[in-house]
């Protein structure tokens, strides 16, 4: 395998470099939350997966062989399915990470005498 | 169906689901739009990078655009189909919605 085949793989990962941090950053809970997180992954992105099925079977869309690991899942590569874990992880960690930022400042503002945490 | 029709309807589903299904009611709090603003900008980077390089191509006949794989225009953004922004519209908000409503149903049964 030569480095283009890691082409959707390095996306992935740039994903999930860029969003990781945000867990330490904001001390967010997300993933002491297994179970919802799981449960979140699967229910949401279960009719996307479809979709994608779907379409790669009707041929809408299709993918690089040059730029993808080898291996297929149902006609998709393993990058896609991978595609509707990392996507969404990343989605609830940036959206707890500005629920975080926006309630900080709610709540430091007009309290700021008291403890800030 | 096409692409562009399926994307729409997604879209639109998803917007259902929030308003009318879980009643999470996310697309009228301003602190999800601001988290989709910011997913919105990676999203054309770093799918700009799987069409720009052609990781992923599309079928000219399922999109608006046509097959050429321009940066802008001709139904593109940063390389990739407008549609996929009603892709990926509808599935970060629909990931936002499951992971709120199973959110509240925890703190339902836990209060």
């Amino acid at each position: 395998m030569s480095l283009p085949h890691w082409s959707y793989v390095a996306m992935l990962v740039f994903c999930l470099v860029g969003t990781l941090p945000l867990v330490p950053a904001f001390r967010l809970r997300v993933l002491r939350q297994p179970g919802r997180l799981l449960l979140t992954i699967v229910v949401a992105g279960a009719p996307f997966l479809a979709w994608d099925l779907y379409a790669t079977h009707a041929r809408q869309w299709r993918f690089d062989p040059a730029q993808t690991l080898p291996w297929r899942v149902a006609g998709l590569p393993l990058e896609e399915i991978g595609f509707f874990l990392v996507i969404p992880l990343v989605t609830v960690l940036t959206y707890e990470a500005v629920r975080v930022v926006r309630r900080r400042g709610r709540v430091r503002r007009p309290r700021e005498h008291r403890e800030v945490s | 169906m096409t692409y562009t029709a399926i994307a729409v309807l997604a879209a639109l589903a998803a917007v259902a689901l929030d308003r009318w299904g879980a009643r999470t009611r996310l697309t009228t709090s301003a602190t999800w739009w601001l988290a989709y603003a910011i997913i919105v900008g990676f999203q054309l980077l770093t799918n700009g990078w799987l069409t720009g390089r052609g990781i992923v191509r599309y079928d000219p006949g399922t999109i608006v655009g046509g097959s050429r794989v321009a940066f802008i225009g001709d139904g593109r953004l940063a390389f990739a189909p407008v549609e996929d922004l009603g892709f990926g519209f509808a599935l970060v908000l629909t990931t936002c919605v499951v992971w709120v409503w199973l959110g509240r149903r925890q703190d339902g049964e836990a209060g």
